[in-house]
């Protein structure tokens, strides 16, 4: 089953990636492959099988207490490409309003 | 044996000689760069990043315990304060963690010291660490081939002599796998036994810190010094870890499964003799086979595919060039700053997987694909379960084929991702798996098999390696014995 | 053709706790930008989350009081999206499975009890800050701040059970009263702990289908609901009666213009991509908790209001203010149960405690520290009594407030008992007609009002002591001595 080329657009759109004109086929062709052989889980009996999820609910929810791993605000600019006055600085955020 | 020496010695060791005096913590740290590392790094290419000051700076802070003055190569996917991390991928270039991850915390609590970050498959998404912003690792064993991955770096560390353990994480095999093709001990415990908390994540539900070593008793010290629950990990277990230190015990009293159905076809001849001399060695120590059948791993890949990279297309989201990492200069607004730092900084792996993860979990397909894989997993653990109810341990290949030639699989995605059909289903279970080497094959490279235990069953998974170890003479069992380690040779 | 409108809400409840939902960073604000924050709510590779049981706690009890299915295990999920003030570029929510279902709010419209039907309640953690558009020298950007990164917050979403945005005004009013109440937030609007986005739809009136519903965000206070949905239906009727259709739009309330902007939707619905959060395990609340919770609930405003009605007499209007707060209904049952007449009591309360408060810019903690039950207790005795006036109390009562002093002793200290002893008032009348000619005057002449000022001057020259209704008798006698009005 070939993935059209618009799909693998819209996906990349989700997760903001660039596709180059020229690498999407290939692209499409290498997720269609994947997703091809992904059926072979069709061939399975799943009755009575629920999504697995490890994480123990005895491990329980945490106390309400302030801790100490809390960073300075320089530490939590310190990798930040752009800061000024204690902001993270970016691009602006371009909403498409119109009244 | 001179401190000058003692890069060849086990952790455990040279956690005494450091104790008893006999070398530095400083000299301990260094003499695997300043032997080994010579003969070796340039042209295995382990090390993401070094630091002579860092390691001085960690020698000479060297806690007093169990691994005292330890040198520890640590995979470029764990934080660490004191050098980068950057899973040696662009997007994070030059980052530095503001802390620790819990097991480095626990390393160092130990004594242990960071003498290196290793080389990876970027973000661990690959099985042979040819996927490096910083370029590939090769095998010791044979320069033309890969180590595996993506801990390549890690495993090829602890063959050559840098160090005598390595942390890497293991979310599809990415222990074990280096670990065999590498000729050395590799071990990814049950899932929620080491702390993930620093570990950058890959597959959330997946992932888990594994080690590398040369003997099994370093595996034991290793996995008692870091395993147990971490509140900062809300997967973790919250009973202490198992209780390792009869790993010396044998296996007189434990049957190991055979699956041979797996290896009926597919695998090359090398890999099930290597299987063949495992089982004579634990028959030799009194262990009993006990033949079964397992699921092929098919469909634990297929499950793997789209649960791994689904979970992952959501972990790295956060690389988006606002707070850290890279970021593409002349983004006119936000959207197009997250678009064209991450495909500048992401590789072409890392892409490919992310689309694929956000496709499984995308709106009309998340049933077809992320819930029926997780659905899966749960059948493929019940089949774990079930045939662990029939033996103590199962014992399988590692890969299917030796160490392959760097370049041999990178057009196919497909192809690659197969290589990891036996080592995926440990994970897709939470189970845990050790990598035991069986000695080199005739024509020289490493072979190996793999131990899967039940969930908590580290300590079955370490006596049967140690067993192995001792080529099955029961004689050098219980002693703590130190076993001869097959060191590469240079070809 | 008559359209009727069909509105729900969803509200973003922000917690009252001490950490944030998943790290243990203080959920206070007012700090300088990120300097609240740690790994885990700056997002940094390799953190991971915890859930906070005091978020837990207060979910609880919200979604009890509100009548709400509890689920014994809920689970969390990733809502993956992009933005600049999202640490992770997804939020950790809960979605399929959520903590709470159904349940219903009662509110008072226009005078008539009401409930609206409740959906859901979650739980779920709060974004950053973003700031846009600004500008650094010439370029414009964006800035972001996490202080606010991983805030609990709970989503209350209702059912599309409103008609008419008054009802939409009314709910939030009585959301905001019940989350203080029950202690769970501070629920103010205009700080941000309790926010509103609206979903608005038209249909041909009596029909029961659904038409093509908007979201209105942006809302900041009770009144900017009700005014931006005021403009959203009038805009939808607009193009409905002018036999268009309405587009699927989010659009932003300017509360100061007064007008609505519409951000052009994006290409297709966003699609978030859920999945259960593999790093948390599912949220179980056994038995015990939920029993304890239920337990530990206080009474309910809707319910005290009632009781104040039936055990102690009150008019529903003045049960209402009363409970408004519930330091201030708790305050009115203790003094409503050691005086003697708590109709008294509610109006001394609500005109001369509350005011106080008010003008001290104190808090009724502090009132009722300064002032407890037992001492405002007794001043009313003592008014009704007479023992002690009206204007002599409320005196008392302001400086009891200010200093903390006992009443009894501030009123030994001024020798302030009441009077109605005519040997003792009659002097004082006779000055105050001498000194004040022109209003006696003005008395005879027919303005029978100025008896008002007299009196009050009466009571002024005897330290407020005498008792006014004395004091007028005495007043009209000597008044009509002089020659009586109309004379």
């Amino acid at each position: 089953m070939a993935i059209p080329p618009d799909e693998v657009r819209r996906i990349a759109e989700l997760a903001r990636l660039e596709i180059r004109d020229e690498d999407l086929e290939r692209l499409a062709h290498d997720l269609s492959a994947v997703l091809d052989y992904a059926q072979v889980l069709r061939r399975l009996d799943l009755a009575g099988c629920e999504p697995l999820s490890f994480a123990p609910p005895e491990a329980g929810l945490r106390d309400d207490e302030p801790d100490g791993r809390g960073l300075s605000q320089a530490d939590a600019l310190a990798m930040a490409p752009e800061t000024e006055g204690g902001f993270f600085v970016l691009p602006p955020v371009v909403e498409n309003l119109e009244p | 044996m001179s401190a000058r020496e003692s890069w060849r010695l086990s952790a455990r060791a040279l956690a005494a000689a450091v104790e008893a005096g006999e070398c530095t913590p400083l000299e301990a740290v260094n003499c695997g760069w300043e032997g080994p590392a010579v003969a070796w790094e340039r042209d295995v290419h382990a090390v993401a990043h070094a630091d002579p000051e860092a390691r001085a700076a960690g020698a000479s802070s060297a806690a007093g315990g169990p691994l005292r003055g330890v040198p520890v190569v640590v995979k470029d996917n764990l934080c660490t304060v004191d050098y980068p991390t950057t899973c040696c991928s662009r997007i994070l270039a030059g980052y530095h963690a503001p802390y620790d991850a819990t097991v480095v915390r626990r390393l160092r609590a130990a004594g242990a010291v960071v003498t290196a970050k290793s080389n990876m498959d970027e973000f661990a998404m690959g099985s042979s660490t040819e996927h490096s912003c910083y370029g590939p690792t090769r095998n010791p064993w044979e320069l033309a081939r890969v180590p595996g991955g993506s801990s390549g770096g890690s495993a090829a560390a602890v063959a050559y002599g840098l160090a005598p353990l390595a942390l890497g994480s293991d979310t599809g095999g990415s222990v074990r796998q280096p670990a065999a093709f590498c000729g050395v001990f590799g071990l990814k415990p049950t899932y929620g036994r080491l702390s993930r908390y620093g570990l950058v994540a890959f597959a959330s539900s997946l992932d888990q810190v594994g080690f590398f070593a040369r003997h099994t008793g370093d595996l034991a010290v290793a996995y008692a010094a870091l395993a147990g629950p971490d509140p900062w990990d809300a997967t973790t277990r919250p009973e202490p870890a198992p209780d390792v230190s009869d790993w010396d015990r044998g296996v007189e009293d434990l049957r190991f499964g055979w699956p041979a159905n797996l290896w009926a076809e597919g695998v090359q001849r090398e890999v099930v003799e290597g299987l063949e001399e495992a089982a004579a060695r634990l028959e030799r120590a009194g262990a009993r086979r006990v033949a079964l059948e397992l699921l092929p791993g098919d469909y634990a890949v297929a499950a793997y595919y789209l649960v791994a990279t689904a979970e992952a297309s959501s972990n790295l989201a956060r690389f988006d060039g606002v707070r850290y990492g890279f970021r593409e200069e002349g983004a006119r607004d936000v959207r197009s700053l997250y678009t064209r730092s991450r495909s500048e900084g992401f590789g072409p792996e890392v892409r490919r997987r992310i689309l694929l993860g956000t496709y499984a979990l995308s709106a009309g397909y998340y049933d077809a694909y992320y819930l029926t894989a997780q659905r899966a997993r749960a059948r493929i653990r019940q089949e774990y379960r079930a045939a662990l109810s029939r033996c103590d341990f199962l014992v399988m290949p590692v890969a299917p084929t030796l160490p392959f030639r760097l370049g041999e699989k990178l057009d196919d995605p497909l192809t690659m991702y197969l290589s990891d059909i036996f080592t995926i289903g440990a994970n897709l279970a939470g189970i845990p798996g050790l990598s035991a080497p069986v000695g080199p094959a005739p024509g020289g490279l490493p072979r190996a098999v793999q131990l899967l235990g039940r969930e908590d069953g580290e300590g079955v998974l370490l006596r049967a390696a140690r067993a192995i170890e001792v080529r099955g003479a029961r004689a050098l069992l219980g002693r703590a014995h130190e076993a001869e380690f097959a060191w590469p040779t240079k070809r | 053709m008559a359209h009727e409108a069909v509105i729900g809400l969803e509200c973003h409840i922000q917690l009252r706790s001490r950490t944030k939902m998943f790290c243990e960073c203080r959920a206070a604000f007012g700090a300088k930008p990120n300097s609240n924050v740690c790994p885990v709510c700056l997002g940094l590779p390799g953190a991971l989350p915890r859930a906070n049981r005091v978020a837990v706690e207060a979910a609880l009890r919200l979604g009890l009081a509100l009548g709400c299915t509890v689920r014994q295990e809920s689970v969390f999920a990733r809502k993956n999206y992009f933005y600049p003030d999202m640490p992770k570029n997804y939020q950790i929510t809960q979605y399929e499975r959520p903590l709470c279902e159904g349940g219903a709010l009662p509110v008072e419209v226009h005078g008539t009890e009401r409930t609206f039907e409740i959906s859901r309640i979650h739980l779920e953690e709060d974004t950053g800050k973003s700031f846009h558009p600004e500008r650094r020298g010439e370029r414009p950007v964006s800035r972001v701040d996490f202080n606010r990164a991983g805030v609990p917050l709970l989503e209350l979403v209702t059912r599309p059970t409103f008609r008419e945005p008054g009802e939409c005004g009314a709910f939030l009013t009585t959301l905001r009263r019940l989350v203080r109440w029950l202690g769970v937030s501070e629920g103010d609007m205009e700080k941000g702990h309790l926010r509103c986005d609206a979903n608005v739809s038209l249909r041909p009136a009596g029909t029961a289908g659904l038409g093509v519903k908007t979201e209105l965000k942006n809302l900041n206070s009770i009144k900017g609901v009700e005014k931006g949905l005021r403009a959203e239906i009038a805009r939808q009727r607009g193009i409905l009666e002018s036999g268009g259709s309405v587009e699927q739009a989010t659009l932003l309330f300017d509360a100061e213009q007064d007008r609505l902007v519409i951000m052009r939707s994006k290409e297709d619905v966003q699609d978030y991509r859920y999945f259960p959060e593999p790093d948390l395990p599912p949220l179980r609340v056994d038995e015990e908790w939920l029993r304890r919770a239920r337990e530990g609930l206080p009474e309910l405003p809707w319910v005290r209001v009632a009781r104040f009605q039936a055990e102690h007499g009150l008019r529903a209007e003045d049960a209402r203010v009363l409970c408004e707060q519930r330091d201030v209904a708790d305050y009115f049952d203790e003094v409503a149960r050691a005086a003697a007449a708590p109709r008294r009591a509610a109006g001394w309360i609500m005109t001369e405690v509350l005011r106080r408060v008010r003008e001290l810019g104190a808090k009724v903690e502090d009132a009722r520290d300064r002032l407890p039950a037992g001492r405002l207790a007794f001043l009313i005795a003592e008014v009704e009594a007479k023992r002690v006036t009206a204007a002599t109390a409320k005196s008392v009562l302001e400086e009891s407030m200010r200093t903390g002093a006992d009443p009894r002793e501030i009123l030994a200290a001024r020798g302030a008992a009441a009077t109605g002893s005519p040997e003792e008032l009659a002097p004082l009348v006779r000055q105050v007609l001498e000194e004040h000619p022109a209003e006696v005057a003005r008395y005879l002449g027919g303005r029978s009002g100025t008896l008002g000022f007299l009196v009050g001057q009466v009571v002024k020259r005897s330290g407020g002591r005498a008792l006014p209704q004395v004091v007028r008798r005495l007043l009209l006698a000597e008044l009509e001595a002089r020659g009586g009005p109309g004379a």
